[in-house]
């Protein structure tokens, strides 16, 4: 038998989309191993957290309420899990991919004197033994691990199908108690800052008009901007775009940017450096625009235009323009 | 990569500075510009041919250099290198910041700085894009959060991740640094210097097995005669495959 802990992280009051995705992760694994699946949910107030973690699979709930826990602070959320962890005494703990669960997984794993496993995109079990799969050098090859000693486990996002939550379902609810004073927090958010709205949300968009290095400049990427608004879609760039200074860095696409899944992703002057296409694995159709025949995204691609992307671009826009009826 | 070790192999190809590391030494110079007295001290965990990553923290300007060695240690994973860092540190008499990238460019583990953090007993600071201030005992922060970024104050000493942002893209060194980086002397520690806890070295993880997935897919070259010609066809293209 192997206890299984979820953390179920949340925000303004439900389940976050990555929590879910580690509960959905952790039923699956629970039942393969024939064990109970435990979450732990962390808050101010956790009563209705603790039911919508229940609803989305957990058999029991470890609740770590306090008031003091109103909003994310590192060091009180590594504080509040270790307690959890302790009382569920899990052989694995899965953990949420966004970026507060990136810094708490390791955080955790040491005080467990657990071992770590982050980006972990595959859960296989075979003869009771469970297999974690995650990409490695930059996507280029996979890697398998079977753990010796208890275990947390850092769930890549968006590629562990989320919980449906269900109803109905019973499970059990146990408190935590957690004495901790505010000085504990070394390190606090003192403000958030979301990005600029107005245009369609990166994660969100449905259509992706992205830029790369064979941009030449913050002048191109307005064309980029003009194409993508007549799209209803996003502009998004690599990493060598964002250090350029051309675009924000919060526009950045794949392994330490935005991980993207559109119908539609339209890469210009990328290369597609397997870094770059880790954060596209869910994009359903891929578009190339590049000057290079040989360039890596034609491998990726499904429809490819080999060229200088300035003498297509204007028609390129124009033409969908006339197709749009625009 | 070797079929029968699972291993990597380096061939010809010649050890580079990772690359949020890279990133992490620029914010350090640029503090040690903007904080004078204060001292950058580049610390890698590898073997001889690490040298030359020492050498290019030299050129970037860094004031010294440190590799930690052991010839019994190898395979050591992110937990295992976080520890022998962290005791190094304190070998060292410790700093008021410590930079880590926000992951390896190898195996993207983003274990080695949190880790730090809890061996030292320090704050935290993790995807950091921009140091804003340094002051009094605290640093603030600039680091990515989910659908945007966050400022944070962190109390120091603290382990901050350094993620990559327009304001630290990495500096080409000077052709003077350099020559200047060659002949700096790079101070060298053994197990035998530390005080490790062997428990923690060991890798509590197995790698059963380690492929390279296939490539799917095959990609349709829009053909014509221009760009115009071509901007068309594709045009038409995605009209009929229903994606606008
Ligand atoms: C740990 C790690 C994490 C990383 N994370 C990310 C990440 O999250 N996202 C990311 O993007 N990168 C990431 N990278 C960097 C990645 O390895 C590549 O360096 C980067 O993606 C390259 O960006 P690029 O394709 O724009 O530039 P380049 O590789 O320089 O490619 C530019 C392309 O533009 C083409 N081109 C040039 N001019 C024109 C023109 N006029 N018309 C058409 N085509 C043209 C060229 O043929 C070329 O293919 C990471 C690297 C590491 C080590
Ligand atoms: N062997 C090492 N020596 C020094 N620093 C390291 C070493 N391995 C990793 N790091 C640092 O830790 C960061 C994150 O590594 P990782 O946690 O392995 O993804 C890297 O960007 C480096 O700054």
């Amino acid at each position: 038998m192997q206890n299984v802990l979820v953390y179920a992280g949340a925000d303004q009051g439900a389940l976050t989309k990555s929590a879910r995705e580690a509960l959905g992760a952790g039923r699956r694994l629970a039942d393969a191993l024939g064990a109970t699946l435990a979450a732990v949910v962390v808050a101010a107030d956790t009563d209705a957290l603790a039911q919508e973690a229940i609803a989305c699979g957990a058999d029991r709930v470890y609740a770590v309420a306090n008031p003091i826990l109103s909003e994310y602070q590192p060091d009180l959320w590594v504080a509040a899990l270790e307690a959890a962890a302790r009382a569920a005494s899990p052989d694995v703990v899965l953990i949420t991919g966004d970026t507060a669960g990136k810094e708490l997984a390791p955080r955790l794993a040491f005080r467990l004197r657990a071992g770590i496993l982050t980006e972990v995109s595959a859960v296989a079990v075979e003869g009771g033994t469970v297999r974690w799969t995650r990409p490695v050098y930059g996507g280029k090859a996979m890697a398998v691990y079977t753990a010796k000693g208890p275990v947390v486990i850092g769930l890549r996002a968006r590629m562990h199908d989320p919980a449906a939550p269900a109803e109905g379902r019973r499970g059990e609810v146990v408190r935590v108690e957690l004495s901790v004073s505010p000085e504990l927090a070394a390190t606090r958010i003192v403000e958030k800052i979301q990005q600029a709205l107005g245009g369609v949300r990166l994660e969100d968009a449905r259509i992706i008009v992205a830029g790369g290095r064979g941009i030449g400049g913050p002048e191109g990427f307005k064309d980029l901007e003009a194409l993508a608004r007549d799209l209803g879609g996003a502009v998004g760039a690599s990493r060598a775009a964002c250090d350029a200074g051309w675009v924000s860095a919060s526009l950045q696409i794949g392994q330490t940017g935005a991980t993207v899944a559109p119908d539609l992703y339209i890469a210009i002057g990328i290369s597609g450096a397997s870094q770059h296409l880790a954060g596209i694995t869910g994009a359903k159709t891929v578009i190339a625009i590049n000057k290079d025949p040989d360039a890596p995204i034609f491998k990726r691609a499904t429809l490819g235009v080999v060229a200088d992307y300035k003498t297509v671009l204007p028609h390129l826009h124009a033409e969908l323009k006339r197709i749009l009826g625009k | 990569m070797d079929p029968a070790t699972k291993r990597p192999v380096q061939g010809s190809a010649k050890l580079v500075m990772d690359s949020y590391a890279e990133y992490a030494l620029e914010v350090a110079i640029q503090l040690k510009e903007k904080h004078p007295g204060s001292k950058v001290v580049a610390i890698c965990v590898g073997d001889k041919p690490t040298d030359d990553v020492l050498r290019r923290a030299y050129a970037l300007t860094a004031d010294e250099a440190v590799r930690v060695w052991d010839p019994a240690w190898a395979d050591l994973d992110s937990q295992a290198v976080a520890h022998i860092l962290a005791r190094t540190i304190q070998k060292l008499g410790g700093a008021d910041l410590v930079l880590t990238g926000r992951e390896a460019g190898d195996i993207e583990r983003g274990v080695v700085g949190p880790t730090l953090a809890e061996e030292l007993g320090c704050a935290c600071a993790t995807i950091v894009a921009r140091v804003e201030a340094v002051e009094g005992g605290t640093a603030v922060v600039r680091r990515e959060v989910d659908g945007g970024y966050a400022l944070v104050s962190t109390r120091l000493p603290a382990v901050l991740t350094i993620t990559n942002d327009e304001t630290n893209v990495p500096r080409l060194p000077k052709v003077k640094d350099l020559m200047m980086a060659a002949r700096k002397p790079i101070t060298t520690l053994g197990a035998a210097d530390l005080d490790l806890d062997p428990a923690r070295l060991a890798s509590p993880l197995e790698l059963v097995d380690l492929y390279i997935p296939v490539q799917e897919g095959q990609c349709e070259i829009i053909e014509g005669d221009d760009g115009p010609a071509k901007a068309a066809a594709l045009a038409r293209r995605l009209h009929e495959l229903k994606l606008v």
